[in-house]
């Protein structure tokens, strides 16, 4: 499904990625773990589009399409979906009419038919019943005033409407405390089926208890260096990071 | 010749077929003012208050007093702002001459009357020449409007009086592009004694590239406890000039709640100057305004406290594009003794391109020692971060664009009190955003 090929990408004129290789297939949940500055966030925003980040080197093949060349919306209508770690707050937008705007707005790119306000409203109860989440959230505008919790349980409903094929977690479970973590990492496990896959981009290992990766990856200084199975992130937990940073230096 | 020239010749010409013949008050009122703007000129960068507004495109312009409504006479939509089944008492204007056929006021309760100024001036002149407003201080605009006025409402609602339903007053502008441009000075009153409340909800609408001149004035005296919702859509044409002046008195325990939203016109300019004479008076001066291709916006207020525990809030917002300007010249004065004074100003303004440009002046003058005031200017561009959110979710830049542009507006014309005008007010708004993607935005 994504295909990464020797990416490089520089922000303010400093490389952050320096080549960085990562295949994904559908089914699969990846981690990416590693230090700060290690240019996590840098992928995610690579990935996704974001301005001020330029590739300068490699591709990215997603479905086989290049997705460098591809404009935020389209990547979204592609199926792209990034829970971001810090949700931005829209005043005035409320979540309602974004959601459904959103919603919408993917299934016009993909040629669907789009839903109406009932019919959204319907599609909201269902997810929020699902994953156990209140109805308050709603009313209110985008992420305003809302706790860190909110911010990412509404990430998750959000991933949950939109029905991603890729879905980038961007260190889902910062801020967040054990109650938190569960009820978000819950709600993306009931996400989890054969069609789709995540990459779950985190510092600490305890997320991976609870969302299981199958493959763990250790990102230092804008390069994979290594790359394993889930027991991977239970030896990151014990060492640290040290070993590897060494080692793309 | 200058403008003021045509002005006063045009008065000359005009002054003999103007409302009010035989009232020897309203010939020396008039006098008096076509005196005052011969005398003073035109407003020019030069004053302070003018200091970001150029008056010159008047000077370039043949304006006529039309002595009858010119255009097509059947008016095929009034563009009312209000749900059809709102009750309302209605004056429609067109091309400043009131169109008693397009009007309809229901049955007003006893001690209150609203009428136009032309059929009030017939009916009860003496009153009029009672509660106009002698001076024009050192003001041209509104002395012209002394001198040239014709047609205008009148509000006035005895103690004690809620006229519920709401008053439209909404002004045409259509007459066609080959004939003359037409300068017509509106003057309004609005009169409420103690206790009285009331709702008046102006529109200016105007289209075709006639390069029509409103100068209005608006005087507004409020009793003890009493309330007025004043708000104001204006929509003229692309190419006309609207400059409207209201004088505010505010009286012990009164509120004048203020809003006007500003869409149309080359120039514009709202000046109001309000006055909270009583304690406990109260002023809401809020606005919003979407200027774009070389539009010039201008709002120019004063609120003076002149006594104790007297309040105010000014919010306005703007959204400015292409190359048009706007000014925000917003000036509190707290005068000696008016303890326990609670007054904020805040400009808001998002320009989205490079030459878009917002002047805004806030002045404060503090000289009382136990107020509590504050001031605050921003301006800039849309929030990226809000707008890659949006976009990442799949909504496309131009949609993802306008939802926060109506986001930054809706909070302030959502305040509003009077909630039936607030979806036609959006509407007003989304059309605007929905132009600005078409080809003739650029």
């Amino acid at each position: 499904m994504l295909e990464i090929k020797n990416l490089h990408a520089t922000v303010d004129g400093k490389e952050i990625l320096r080549g960085i290789d990562l295949k994904i297939d559908a089914g699969e949940v990846h981690a990416v773990m590693g230090p700060n500055g290690s240019g996590k966030s840098t992928l995610s925003y690579v990935l996704t589009g974001r301005e001020g980040y330029e590739v300068t080197e490699g591709e990215v093949l997603y479905q086989g399409k290049n997705l460098l060349d591809l404009a935020p919306e389209e990547r979204a209508g592609e199926g792209i979906f990034l829970a971001f770690q810090y949700p931005v707050a829209i005043p005035g937008v409320p979540t309602t009419t974004f959601l459904k705007e959103a919603l919408n707005s993917v299934r016009r790119y993909r040629g669907e038919k789009t839903v109406d306000a009932l019919q959204f409203v319907k599609l909201l109860r269902e997810k929020t019943k699902q994953l156990g989440f209140s109805d308050d959230l709603l009313k209110r505008a985008v992420n305003v005033g809302f706790s860190g919790g909110e911010k990412k349980r509404n990430e998750a409903l959000q991933m949950a409407v939109l029905d991603p094929q890729l879905a980038i977690l961007d260190e889902t479970d910062s801020g967040l405390d054990i109650d938190a973590l569960r009820v978000v990492s819950e709600s993306v496990n009931l996400l989890r089926k054969p069609e789709n896959a995540f990459l779950v981009i985190t510092h600490y290992q305890r997320l991976l208890d609870h969302i299981v990766p199958d493959r763990v990856h250790v990102l230092a200084n804008g390069r994979i260096v290594h790359s394993g199975g889930k027991e991977l992130a239970f030896e990151l937990e014990k060492n640290g990071y040290a070993d590897y940073v060494g080692a793309a230096a | 010749m200058t403008a003021v020239d045509t002005f006063v010749e045009h008065y000359g010409s005009a002054r003999a077929a103007l409302p009010g013949q035989g009232l020897p008050w309203l010939a020396r009122k008039r006098e008096a003012g076509i005196a005052k703007l011969a005398d003073l000129g035109l407003p020019s960068q030069r004053q302070e208050s003018w200091k970001y507004t150029s008056l010159r495109a008047l000077e370039k312009t043949d304006f006529r007093f039309a002595p009858q409504a010119q255009g097509p006479s059947a008016v095929e939509r009034v563009p009312s702002l209000l749900p059809s089944e709102t009750g309302s008492h209605r004056l429609v204007f067109v091309d400043g001459h009131f169109s008693p056929s397009l009007s309809a006021i229901d049955q007003l309760p006893e001690g209150a009357v609203l009428e136009n100024l032309g059929g009030l001036l017939q009916r009860e002149p003496a009153w009029l020449e009672a509660h106009l407003d002698d001076g024009d201080g050192e003001d041209a605009l509104r002395a012209l409007n002394s001198a040239m006025m014709a047609e205008g409402f009148v509000l006035r609602l005895t103690a004690g009086i809620d006229l519920v339903a709401p008053v439209e007053v909404i002004h045409l502008s259509n007459a066609p592009a080959a004939g003359p441009a037409l300068a017509y000075h509106p003057r309004n009153l609005i009169i409420l004694e103690a206790g009285a409340k009331a709702t008046v909800l102006e529109h200016h609408s105007g289209s075709g590239t006639a390069a029509n001149l409103a100068n209005i004035a608006t005087e507004v005296v409020l009793g003890a406890g009493a309330l007025l919702r004043h708000y104001k859509l204006q929509n003229e044409a692309p190419s006309a000039y609207h400059l409207a002046s209201v004088t505010a008195r505010v009286g012990k325990g009164a509120a004048y709640d203020a809003f006007t939203l500003s869409i149309g016109a080359a120039l514009s300019r709202n000046e109001a100057h309000v006055r909270l004479e009583g304690e406990g008076a109260d002023c809401h001066l809020n606005g919003a305004y979407l200027m774009r291709g070389t539009q010039h916006c201008d709002n120019t207020t004063l609120i003076e406290h002149l006594v104790p525990e007297t309040t105010c809030r000014e919010i306005f917002k703007g959204v400015i594009d292409d190359r048009a300007r706007a000014v925000f010249q917003g000036r509190i004065v707290v005068h000696e003794g008016a303890q326990k004074t609670n007054g904020h100003q805040l400009s808001k303004v998002l320009l989205l391109s490079d030459q878009a440009e917002i002047d805004a002046k806030p002045e404060l003058e503090i000289y009382a020692d136990d107020v509590l005031c504050s001031h605050g200017a921003t301006a800039g561009d849309l929030d990226h971060d809000a707008l890659f959110y949006l976009r990442c979710r799949g909504i496309p830049e131009a949609a993802a664009r306008a939802m926060l542009i109506e986001a930054f507006l809706a909070e302030a014309i959502n305040a509003i009190a009077a909630e039936g005008l607030c979806p036609a007010l959006m509407t007003s708004v989304g059309h605007w955003l929905a132009d600005r993607e078409g080809p003739e935005s650029l």
